[in-house]
């Protein structure tokens, strides 16, 4: 199903791939984008923009040495929206060829009774910008078969490895997508984004004790480079770790203590700590507990955290965002000062600043929304053995799962997947089940080591807001911040 | 009806044109993943449109109009030691496209191994559609401006409930209908329609520095059963205001009270440990539990498809197996797993009639109506009885976070709500989490209210759990 242009013969980029996907496949040429965006400025509004999808997506995956099931899924539509002030006007349909014009008409109508006169719309395409994934075989087009003999593999592997495995469940997931976006000023920008994603869980059993061990890896990136061994034995090895160590772990403790997070992954604290609350739309609302907080100190000295989505071949990177703005790289604190927040073009235009490039959607049947891409701290200078044996008594969390904020009040909470107790400088007993909460507003001002080994995540992350997902990523160097809430069991 | 391998088509199918073309693309579908070489197939078909606005303040925030359709295709090729599996879906329902899908469904399949519990069920398909009364025709017409009218009511309604409410993130009306039809290889086409309406509102609360959102929410199968909307505003503007001066408090072991947003989180974590397909993963606490007490004598829980009116409400399972009333849990004992076709037969068992199916996956156990059931409704206590009795606690108002794992049955969650000292809230509490062990929070359960009120599929009356693990500063 997936389209012939699939393969970068090395001379064109991405959205000039996708560009002429779109004409070939659709017909969408000048005259009718230009027709259809007329027609919504028939009426009095501030802005327009379709945005058009066509994204295959396949999963293949395994459970009890079986290669159960093959998926593939075409999802193909347009979305229309119309913009006047804060109000917006948004339609959908899954008929990519006929429809934009028409749903183009409803949306203005809906959000704008007074018609006008206006200049007819001139498309023109911006040159040059990123080219940040470009791959020479789509991930959707690598052999159905190549994949089930790789998670075969997988699955011999893991269970040669341990007699305590006893489940390996895999998957390879597979999307392609090409986005195409025209807004009312004329501008015509288009993408092609590959993302893979390799996930391995295994269960480990011992006695009546069990305990589940997960780890991907994916990004925007071909799907052969995680199909040398030396890249997922890794992966493998890493499932399997966790599961038998979370076999033998114990009660977490609760309360307040210090707690040392490691690189790469717990970077999730900055994404639901603060990353949330320093989106466009909750400051433009005053609805976040950052709101008013510009040009104030929200960190300790040292902290600086960026919103990065130019990072080559990352999950959370995009050339150019879902209204076809380039993506860029924004300081979000510098040096514990709050310098910028993270914008889409209405809320930008709202607070009278410049788009930052995150105004993101799932797909064409979502508005788009400010959202964060790779958000990361920079490394500091100290060593992460010397933070660890700062700490008397606390906590070291290396590895997590989900959280959640709620922006108003600033609290947020993440769960660890594999944490230990810290003793006199040492690691202790790993723990399970601890979950850390706190106030987004002053976290980051009781950070007081910060390590110089930055790591950005494995390419596993996905964020929800308002109901939509989108691909993100993270990071932390090793960092010690004091007195966090810590909820276990053990009082 | 007539046995399994005699066309089952369900006597009362409508005459409704979209219906008919509706079916027509599915018998299609089937017929060329027949052509294409598959052995068994079935097929989805799902068409919607929704209706979404938001005002916030004075202003009409957001306009949303869609139309979704979506086909899903599941083929199964005999092999020598079971049958090969894909799944394909696709928006374009053009003939030619579909079978181009279904030549690529067959493809895919191949190149899978042989499974050899799959298969589609061989029969006990639905034989009669039931009118659950899912749908209002006179909803069919309702304005966009009277949803607009809905939501500027609830928003009006909280804005002007109390001056701390100063700023809101908005009131959301939605109106959505579907219709659904599912068919298979074995003679199986059945179909129905549905609707669903609902109103939210989630006001903010300022006092001097603190700052505090909280929400309220109305939804049903028809408008006329949405609560009134200026009702929803106040109750919502209500919830934010008294959690303004929330603060941690300290590390502590209380009882903790769940009321009737939080409980039914409870409900869906331990039913998610009963599915066919954790049970034969082998990655459920409760995998070897079948038949003894998982929780105290009071508990007991219900999941039923048909309840008329119900969100959770369809006449058949996403593999056309009638849906019923499944007891899980009854006093305390666990009574029942819930099971699809598959996951069944992984156990030996029959489909509870609970395979949940969207056009892009292949079907999973889901539940449809599920609820605690409450206490007497005259001798049973009210949530503001169950204050009253309490000596020190907590009132657990909000829980953030997935902090709970279904392999192990722990449980650390971060908690928003109300502190309770000699029977009286004395504040509010936010920044602290909960923390247990979701099989021995079930097996603490000491008092169950007597309130059931559906705010969505899930349910529960407000709970106590005598002791969990708080932890604060």
């Amino acid at each position: 199903m997936s389209a012939s242009d699939s393969s970068n013969d090395g001379r064109t980029s991405s959205s000039e791939r996708a560009l002429a996907f779109f004409q070939d496949r659709f017909d969408l040429d000048d005259s009718s984008l230009a027709t259809a965006l007329d027609t919504a400025l028939e009426r009095q509004i501030d802005y327009a923009d379709l945005y058009f999808e066509y994204t295959t997506t396949d999963s293949v995956s395994l459970e009890e040495g079986i290669v159960k099931s093959g998926d593939r899924h075409l999802e193909q539509g347009v979305g229309v929206r119309a913009v006047r002030g804060e109000r917006q006007g948004y339609a959908h349909s899954d008929d990519i060829s006929l429809e934009s014009a028409r749903l183009a008409a409803g949306t203005a109508r809906a959000i704008a009774d007074e018609t006008r006169p206006h200049d007819p719309v001139a498309i023109r395409t911006p040159r040059g910008g990123h080219d940040l994934y470009p791959v020479a075989t789509a991930p959707t087009d690598v052999p159905v078969a190549t994949k089930v003999d790789w998670l075969n593999e997988i699955d011999a592997y893991a269970r040669a490895k341990d007699p305590k495995i006893s489940q390996v469940m895999a998957s390879i997931v597979s999307q392609y997508k090409h986005t195409l976006v025209v807004a009312s000023d004329g501008t015509r920008v288009a993408d092609v984004l590959p993302l893979v994603r390799l996930n391995v869980q295994v269960l480990a059993a011992d006695g009546s004790r069990r305990e589940i061990g997960y780890q991907g890896a994916g990004g925007r990136f071909e799907l052969t480079d995680l199909r040398d061994p030396a890249r997922w034995q890794k992966l493998v090895d890493e499932a399997i770790r966790i599961a038998l160590l979370n076999l033998e772990a114990e009660a977490c403790p609760a309360g307040a203590m210090d707690v040392v997070l490691g690189p790469g992954w717990p970077g999730i604290l900055l994404h639901e700590a603060i990353g949330h609350g320093l989106e466009g739309d909750f400051n433009r609302k005053k609805t976040s507990a950052f709101s008013d907080k510009l040009g104030q100190r929200v960190a300790a000295e040292g902290v600086t955290v960026v919103d990065d989505g130019t990072l080559p071949g990352r999950r959370g990177s995009i050339n150019v965002d879902d209204e076809g703005t380039p993506s860029k790289r924004n300081v979000l604190i510098e040096n514990g000062v709050l310098i910028g927040f993270m914008q889409d073009r209405l809320n930008a235009k709202l607070m009278g600043v410049e788009p930052t490039g995150n105004g993101r959607r799932e797909s064409y049947a979502h508005v788009p929304l400010p959202r964060m891409t790779n958000t990361f701290m920079l490394a500091g200078q100290d060593d992460p053995e010397e933070i660890l044996k700062s700490v008397d008594n606390g906590l070291y969390a290396v590895s997590f799962g989900g959280g959640q904020v709620d922006i108003t009040s600033g609290k947020f909470v993440f769960s660890a997947s594999e944490a230990y107790r810290i003793e006199n400088g040492q690691i202790g007993a790993p723990v399970k089940g601890a979950t850390l909460i706190g106030n987004g507003p002053d976290i980051l001002t009781r950070v007081c080591r910060i390590g110089h080994d930055l790591a950005l995540d494995e390419g596993v992350g996905t964020c929800g807001k308002d109901g939509q997902g989108v691909p993100v990523g993270v990071g932390l160097p090793t960092i010690r911040v004091n007195q966090m809430t810590v909820g276990g069991t053990e009082g | 009806m007539s046995g399994a391998n005699t066309p089952d088509r369900t006597p009362d199918r409508t005459t409704d044109k979209m219906a008919q073309d509706m079916e027509a693309v599915v018998d299609h579908a089937i017929d060329a993943a027949r052509r294409a070489g598959a052995n068994q197939v079935d097929v989805l078909l799902v068409e919607g449109d929704d209706r979404e606005v938001r005002v916030r303040g004075d202003e009409i925030e957001f306009v949303k109009q869609a139309q979704e359709r979506g086909l899903g295709i599941r083929v199964l090729v005999d092999a020598k030691e079971g049958r090969k599996t894909s799944i394909v879906s696709t928006s374009d329902l053009a003939p030619d496209a579909i079978d181009r899908m279904a030549e690529e469904a067959v493809a895919l399949a191949r190149a899978t191994a042989a499974d050899p519990t799959a298969g589609l069920p061989e029969g006990g398909f639905a034989r009669e559609i039931p009118d659950l009364d899912l749908f209002d025709p006179n909803d069919r017409n309702v304005s966009l401006d009277a949803r607009i009218e809905d939501a500027k009511r609830a928003e009006s309604a909280a804005r002007n409930f109390d001056a701390r409410i100063d700023n809101s993130e908005g009131s959301q009306a939605s109106s959505g209908h579907a219709r659904v039809v599912y068919g298979n290889s074995e003679g199986f086409l059945g179909a129905y329609a549905s609707a669903s309406h609902g109103l939210f509102s989630e006001p903010i609360a300022r006092d001097g520095d603190s700052m505090q959102r909280d929400y309220w929410m109305t939804s049903g199968r028809r408008l006329r059963d949405l609560d009134d909307a200026a009702a929803v505003g106040r109750k919502a503007a209500e919830r934010a205001i008294r959690r303004l001066g929330s603060k941690r408090v300290k590390t502590c072991e209380v009882p903790v009270i769940f009321d009737a947003m939080t409980a039914p989180s409870l409900i869906g974590q331990l039913v998610s440990c009963l599915s066919g397909y954790s049970i034969y993963r082998e990655s459920s606490f409760l995998g070897d539990k079948l038949g003894e007490k998982i929780a105290s004598e009071s508990v007991t829980i219900i999941d039923d498809g048909r309840l008329p009116r119900g969100l959770g409400s369809k006449p058949f399972d996403g593999e056309g197996q009638p849906t019923r009333r499944n007891v899980l849990v009854q006093d305390g004992c666990l009574k029942s797993w819930l099971l699809d076709h598959y996951s069944g037969r992984k156990l030996g068992m029959d489909s509870t009639g609970s395979a949940a199916r969207g056009t892009g996956s292949a079907p999973r156990v889901g539940t449809t109506n599920l609820w605690l059931e409450p206490s007497d409704k005259t001798s049973g206590p009210t949530l503001e009885e169950m204050i009253a009795e309490l000596d020190r606690g907590l009132l657990v108002t909000e829980l953030i976070g997935m902090g709970f794992n279904s392999t192990t049955g722990d449980y650390s969650r971060g908690a928003a709500g109300l502190w309770i000292e000699k029977g009286e809230i004395v504040h509010p509490v936010e920044e602290i989490t909960i923390a247990g062990h979701l099989g021995d929070m079930f097996g603490q359960i000491d008092r169950i209210g007597r309130e059931l009120v559906f705010h969505g599929r899930t349910a529960a009356p407000p709970l106590r759990v005598a002791q969990m693990m708080i932890a604060g500063e």
